[in-house]
């Protein structure tokens, strides 16, 4: 008898706790990453000129996570304009969005690297008589966000940046930092350079990026793990942010989302140019523009120029892909996909990007995505 | 496997003899081959994870170029593709090592204080505060040991790498904030915290009274008593309680995944950053793997299970000893 009451207690006691524990959550559960641009898809919704064509039913999707801000304005937008058709784009990551795709289980899949020529060769069994291709969509620039305490503005070029994160830069006063930043007090304190501790497309950018841009100081392969053996690593972009965000000394890479919502500033790039090119939109959609096509056939990935010294572009970036079969598409989907992919490559679904903190695709890229978009079969 | 088995016998034998004895109703037939059915789908399910399991990692490990158990990278993806667990195999141990070696004496000595020392007014209470530890989700352990405990640990790793540093263990060689093994112990301790506290505490108030007020009647102190009779009589329910305690800091996943800084090296040096679990190694990793990689994966998963099983094993060996002061037999 008096165990039972004590268990009601409990009861009592652990539900009080739920529901106010929820009510707690919840009301602080607002965390848009994005930053207003809520409010800029639903402005665009209203005068939109999507083209529906016979997309009918469920679309499932998968991938990338640095796509997905830009995926769920999309989502949104088109499924207000196309009553009827459910897009349901699922970002858990590029690797897992592959794996869904040559299964069959999605009609497109989100990947932050183009296909690798073992899965290209996998996607034939699910694109009958055609092949997996990647689609170039979500240009971003990756920043390096760093927390140095009255130091407002830090140039660095590519091969410090791979000194750092190399960490043979050990503090920030290092002479090599100090002549990319005359007249700026640097403190003698020591790096900390944080990395992701998951695989993650974003360090593999990254990889790429000091692997042509800085040759010599960057011996790496560019993988999806972290390759160099020193720093420290932290979960997700959310987590390297969060670190930098408290440890005075530290420097870490994510999207530039995420130096913009928590206030991180972000380090300029010299390229070589007459100015050190500032981590912005604008600046990212300068350096993919330099790109090259490197797929054949239909398939669009690109060659990014790393190396780039236009006017004003900040080299380190990323392009996102959506990866589709050029033929043999499920038909059940088929014109689902072409119509969404069809909204996403549009000049008003491009434009919806620098809102959403990433770049659109260079103009002549893209109109080579709408083509073969418009011959997907 | 082998520590499941005997939990399942000892049921049968007296459904047998009562089915000698009973009224041969339909109900006790219906019930027991409810029963039996139970603990036979149970093995199934266990024997079937174990098959599934083996025969994933098999299929990794056969293509392993590095050795499997002391290789110090983690590159399925890699050209040639090396892993190897030894890090994992480290960094679980020691990160569960430490949490016990926190967890245990604090959770008893909280049990003690509830079932004998403090007034029922206050114990009451208290045991719901730490019971309500376990409710927490991890993933919240791991978010606040990121953004508190983190910063918190810095100025107690100096102090132990200033008066412990000659200890090797306690001495601190990089510079970096405190996302170690050592912290992540900590994190561990708290979170295994009120599972050994509940079943100790449910031990403690067991022990039979009359072994209590026998000491009192010869003058013993409270702390005799609890010395002569509580604590013995406690002890296998204490073994039990920390077993399950590691259980879950053996296989606690998101706040070690939160709070670590991984890398794939061993070092003694519990304050430095680096190391790596098995969970969490599977929770970072099995995202953006192939499907070799996630044979990999699973091959690692494949040695924790094994190593659960292990010290699931020994723990029942012990209580199995000392049979006679178990709680069931109270």
């Amino acid at each position: 008898m008096k165990l039972q009451r004590k268990n009601g207690l409990r009861a009592t006691a652990l539900g009080a706790l739920a529901v106010s524990g929820a009510l707690v959550l919840t009301a602080c559960g607002s965390d848009d990453n994005t930053g207003g641009s809520g409010s800029a898809g639903e402005k665009k919704a209203a005068a939109s000129n999507i083209k529906c064509d016979d997309a009918k039913g469920q679309l499932m999707a998968s991938g990338s996570s640095a796509q997905k801000n830009a995926m769920d304005l999309w989502v949104k937008n088109y499924m207000a304009a196309c009553t009827g058709v459910e897009v349901n784009y699922k970002s858990s990551s590029s690797g897992e969005g592959i794996v869904a795709f040559n299964q069959g289980t999605v009609g497109f899949a989100g990947s932050d690297s183009a296909l690798k020529p073992d899965e290209v060769e996998e996607s034939k069994k699910v694109c009958k008589s055609g092949q997996g291709i990647n689609l170039p969509m979500v240009g971003g620039p990756i920043a390096i966000g760093y927390n140095l305490p009255g130091v407002d503005s830090l140039v660095l070029d590519a091969p410090t940046v791979a000194k750092i994160f190399d960490t043979k830069i050990k503090k920030w006063n290092d002479p090599a930092i100090a002549k990319l930043n005359p007249g700026v007090k640097l403190p003698e304190t020591t790096i900390q350079a944080f990395h992701r501790s998951e695989d993650s497309g974003t360090t593999q950018n990254l990889g790429k990026y000091l692997g042509k841009a800085a040759p010599n100081d960057w011996k790496y392969e560019a993988e999806k793990k972290w390759p160099a053996p020193g720093g420290q690593a932290a979960q997700g972009s959310s987590g390297v942010a969060a670190q930098v965000k408290q440890v005075p000394g530290a420097i870490g890479y994510f999207e530039l989302s995420y130096a913009k919502s928590q206030n991180i500033p972000a380090v300029s790039i010299d390229t070589g140019a007459s100015a050190p090119a500032e981590a912005t939109s604008e600046n990212a959609s300068k350096a993919i523009a330099a790109a090259k096509i490197k797929g054949t056939g239909k398939d669009l990935a690109l060659d990014l120029d790393y190396t780039t010294k236009a006017e004003g572009a900040y080299p380190l970036v990323l392009v996102t892909y959506e990866v589709v079969c050029d033929t043999g598409n499920k038909p059940e989907s088929l014109d689902t996909v072409k119509s969404f992919l069809g909204y996403t490559a549009s000049d008003e679904g491009q434009k919806i990007l620098t809102d959403a903190g990433y770049a659109p695709i260079p103009t002549e890229i893209n109109a080579k995505v709408r083509e073969t978009i418009n011959g997907l079969s | 496997m082998a520590s499941t088995t005997p939990t399942e016998t000892p049921p049968a034998p007296p459904a047998a003899s009562r089915r000698a004895a009973s009224t041969g109703r339909v109900g006790d037939k219906v019930f027991l081959g409810l029963s039996r059915g139970s603990g036979i789908l149970l093995l199934a399910i266990m024997a079937s994870i174990a098959v599934f399991l083996s025969y994933r990692a098999a299929l990794a490990i056969s293509k392993d170029e590095g050795n499997f158990l002391t290789t110090f990278d983690w590159n399925p993806a890699g050209d040639p593709p090396v892993f190897g667990i030894a890090v994992l195999l480290f960094g679980t141990v020691v990160s569960s090592i430490i949490a016990m070696a926190i967890a245990v004496p604090i959770a008893v000595g909280i049990a003690l204080f509830i079932s004998h020392y403090a007034p029922r007014r206050i114990a009451a209470p208290l045991a719901y505060v730490v019971d309500l530890l376990a409710a927490v989700p991890s993933i919240i352990y791991g978010i606040w040991g990121a953004l508190f405990l983190v910063p918190y640990l810095g100025g107690l790793n100096l102090w132990l790498d200033e008066y412990l540093g000659w200890t090797y263990i306690f001495d601190k060689t990089e510079v970096g904030v405190a996302r170690s093994l050592f912290t992540v112990g900590i994190l561990l301790a708290i979170m295994i915290l009120p599972i050994v506290t509940s079943v100790s505490r449910e031990v403690f108030l067991q022990v039979p009274r009359m072994n209590e007020e026998a000491a009192l009647a010869l003058g013993a102190t409270r702390w005799e008593v609890i010395r002569m009779s509580v604590l013995p009589f406690g002890r296998s329910g204490v073994i039990s309680a920390s077993m399950l305690g590691l259980g879950r800091a053996l296989g606690e996943t998101m706040a070690v995944a939160t709070v670590l800084s991984p890398s794939f090296l061993i070092s003694l040096h519990i304050l430095d950053p680096g190391g790596g679990t098995f969970a969490q190694n599977i929770a970072a990793k099995f995202d953006e793997a192939n499907q070799f990689g996630r044979d990999a994966l699973i091959a690692s998963g494949l040695v924790l299970f094994v190593l659960t099983l292990l010290v699931n094993g020994a723990a029942r060996l012990i209580i199995a000893r000392r049979k006679e002061y178990s709680g069931a037999n109270a």
